[in-house]
């Protein structure tokens, strides 16, 4: 690599020729403030937060595209830049609603932070004519609230990174907004519900429907018993909403918080992803018998799914059947557990915590009610659980550990994998060998399928060779979905997450700021504490979990019966891509 | 200015539609030539509905929501049919000094609609123009073929009048 001498500051350095100025600003120490900067999928240089002085230039430059050459003198910290700054934060604040105590981004907005940071002491420095913009409430996840937009299109690189691309910059000037071709509702065009442009927005601009008043009304009515269940990824993403570092475990504080917030039973979604890997593992083995439809897909992602039945409306047979962990939870819990404790399902209210906002829309799919009252009342993010702790006044960093209830709260390592790309497909793979050979695994570790991008993967069962493929991403997907289409993908099973990185990523996790997304392996951090969960937990195979085996014996008798799929499977729709 | 989507049905031919795929297929190994496809699109159809970006979008591997981005950042661009008579109001420096405007918000407040729209019936759109090069009768302007010149708010409905079948 060809190096350049430069100088930031004054202070010399040597770094990579042609990288930006920002980049190089980090090898100095030296954090340049952004709003619009996402590397590598918005390098636009729009913003004009980002501007440096350099030696020579005849005007400040933007440091995000600015490459560096040899010999530049770069200074970040003038009263020119500062001024700089402070004006255009003062620009945009003239066309911004600022309702900044209510805002749900409040302490956790880019463009609030970097306010403070560069001394605007007049918001209404450049008070004037307002855009008048519509308030996009039509989702069932989401609301785009375009008063609040700084048209960074941090939201529109992360829907084009996904091939979705249903949200774009429309009109000039003035009148430039973000909105969908036509000015559509979010609700009439493909959005697949991933929330992966509110895990990237900068201000309140974009943000999940908002279900725990809802929910702390369940808590408070007396007639009701509340559950809650905690995705696989929760338990790891958390305790960032409380300071704690990327990747910290949280499981134990998180169940003693839900209890201190009134839930009736404490549960873990994990119980359903095992079972989950039961009847997709079982089912996988059908069709690889009975000649059914290969390759047979993951249907754990309500963003994918969605994503399928709009983009891929031919490939449905392609899926398997199985709700997904959520919906397997609810539907066990209406049903099952509702038997045994004697509670009439319509007194139950079953809340699931998710890394998701997709999870909302699942919610209210048909052919998700096998107690005949929707299996799931409420699917709420990680963000809203935080809230709703902090609105609680529970102290959580100084919670005690505690442990799920049972008997739902049982689950393997093979469950709490689920929530990282490669997850499940290694939790069928545990199970699958284990069922074809009769004989245990020597090591229970598929590594080839962890990590970031397409894997690929034969493994050798009981005398066959089994293909399969993991992909994270829409854009994965579609990588993967063209070679389904054409018939040329030779693989038995495919695990797609709808998200870049699985759950672990998903757009109702906890909003790191765009630095992180930038210079931190964020995806990594936290997929890494999952596979340490998995590591520690004395049972890592989903068929050796007790409550697993329990529920085969006392309801379902065995994976794939009718009474299973009469609970735990589902239909899909075809959607159009355009309406 | 925010353009205004028509609600008049697309009553596309095949003929156009033929034209239209030819264009695509020539074009569509090369994104760039998005604007080119989109400018003969419109010399085709008259103006980008809907049903001919969805084309144009599907044609050339492009997302709807950018040919959209792209055709509501260019003024050249329409969302609207052309009437049956359409009605183009010069705003030239000579024009608009005379007062080219009321008479262009005259038309605009008896017809319903805005500058780069047309009626609900299809009869008559509006748009207004650059310098027309007819100074001399400012302020001016032209309803298809036909050429109006010192003209005055008053006389707009009599001039309406005469093309309401």
């Amino acid at each position: 690599m060809e190096m350049v001498n430069i100088k930031i500051n004054g202070m010399p350095l040597s770094v990579p020729n042609g990288i930006s100025i920002l980049e190089a600003a980090r090898y100095a120490g030296i954090e340049i403030p952004t709003l619009c900067y996402l590397k590598d999928i918005n390098e636009i240089g729009a913003c004009r937060i980002c501007m440096v002085e350099v030696k020579g230039a005849r005007s400040l430059v933007t440091a995000c595209v600015y490459p560096v050459n040899e010999g530049m003198e770069v200074f970040t910290n003038t009263e020119k830049v500062r001024q700089s700054r402070k004006m255009t934060l003062e620009l945009i604040l003239s066309t911004h609603r600022k309702e900044c105590l209510s805002c749900i981004r409040s302490g956790n907005c880019e463009l609030q932070k970097l306010c403070k940071e560069f001394g605007v002491d007049n918001e209404h420095a450049f008070d004037g004519e307002m855009p008048a913009f519509e308030f996009d409430d039509s989702a069932a996840h989401m609301v785009r609230d375009n008063s609040k937009c700084i048209l960074c299109r941090r939201c529109v690189a992360a829907c084009n990174q996904q091939k979705v691309s249903v949200i774009g910059a429309n009109a000039r000037g003035f009148d430039t907004h973000i909105s969908s071709a036509f000015d559509k509702d979010l609700a009439d065009v493909s959005c697949i519900s991933c929330g992966q442009c509110i895990v990237n927005c900068p201000t309140g601009a974009i943000y999940e429907k908002d279900d725990t008043a809802a929910v702390f009304a369940a808590i408070n009515d007396p007639e009701k018993f509340v559950v809650v269940n905690t995705a696989p990824s929760i338990r790891v993403t958390l305790g960032e909403c409380f300071g704690m570092s990327i990747g910290s475990n949280v499981q134990g504080k998180m169940v003693a918080a839900l209890r201190r917030l009134g839930f009736d039973k404490v549960f873990d979604t994990d119980f359903a992803a095992d079972l989950t890997i039961m009847e997709e593992g079982y089912e996988l083995l059908d069709r690889i018998k009975n000649g059914g439809t290969l390759p047979m897909i993951t249907s754990c992602s309500p963003g994918w799914i969605k994503y399928c039945e709009h983009y891929y409306p031919d490939n449905l047979n392609n899926l398997s059947t199985c709700k997904s962990p959520q919906q397997m939870f609810g539907a066990i819990t209406k049903t099952w557990y509702a038997q045994k404790m004697g509670i009439d399902p319509k007194d139950i209210v079953v809340v699931g915590i998710m890394p998701c906002t997709a999870k909302k829309f699942e919610t209210k799919r048909d052919h998700q009610a096998a107690s005949g009252y929707p299996d799931v009342d409420y699917a709420l993010t990680t963000r809203e659980l935080a809230r709703m702790i902090e609105t609680a006044g529970i102290y959580f960093n100084h919670l005690p550990d505690e442990e799920f209830d049972n008997p739902l709260g049982e689950a393997t390592g093979a469950a709490v994998i689920f929530g990282a790309t490669g997850g499940v497909m290694e939790a069928a793979l545990r199970t699958a060998v284990e069922v074809l050979t009769g004989e245990e695994l020597e090591s229970v570790d598929f590594t080839e399928v962890r990590g970031q991008g397409i894997k690929e993967a034969t493994y050798s069962v009981a005398g066959m060779d089994v293909k399969v493929a993991v992909a994270s991403g829409a854009a994965a997907a579609h990588e993967i979905m063209e070679k389904v289409k054409a018939g040329t993908a030779d693989y038995h099973f495919i695990e797609i997450m709808g998200c870049p990185g699985g759950c672990v990523n998903g757009g109702g996790q906890p909003i790191q700021s765009a630095v992180v997304h930038n210079f931190v392996d964020l995806k990594g951090r936290r997929a890494a504490a999952l596979y340490e969960a998995d590591k520690n937990l004395p049972k890592r195979k989903s068929h050796e979990s007790e409550a697993i085996k329990r529920i085969y014996a006392e309801f379902l008798g065995e994976p794939n019966s009718h009474k299973a799929h009469e609970v735990l499977h589902t239909s899909y729709v075809k959607r159009p891509k355009y309406k | 200015m925010l353009k205004k989507i028509s609600k008049i049905p697309f009553k596309g031919t095949p003929e156009q539609e033929a034209q239209l795929n030819a264009l695509i297929e020539e074009n569509k190994h090369d994104s760039s030539m998005l604007m080119h496809v989109m400018q003969q699109a419109q010399a085709i159809y008259g103006y980008l509905p809907f049903e001919v970006q969805v084309m144009i979008a599907e044609g050339m591997d492009i997302p709807l929501e950018k040919v959209y981005g792209v055709s509501t950042f260019y003024a050249q661009f329409s969302l609207s049919p052309k009437g049956k008579y359409n009605i183009s109001v010069c705003l030239g420096t000579a024009c608009y000094v005379k007062g080219a405007q009321s008479v262009l918000d005259e038309i605009s407040k008896q017809l319903g609609i805005a500058a780069g729209e047309c009626t609900e019936d299809g009869i008559f759109s509006l748009e207004a123009s650059r310098c027309i090069g007819a100074c001399g009768l400012a302020p001016v302007m032209n309803i298809n073929d036909d050429v109006y010149g010192k003209l005055t708010p008053d006389q707009i409905a009599g001039i309406l009048a005469k093309y309401k079948d």
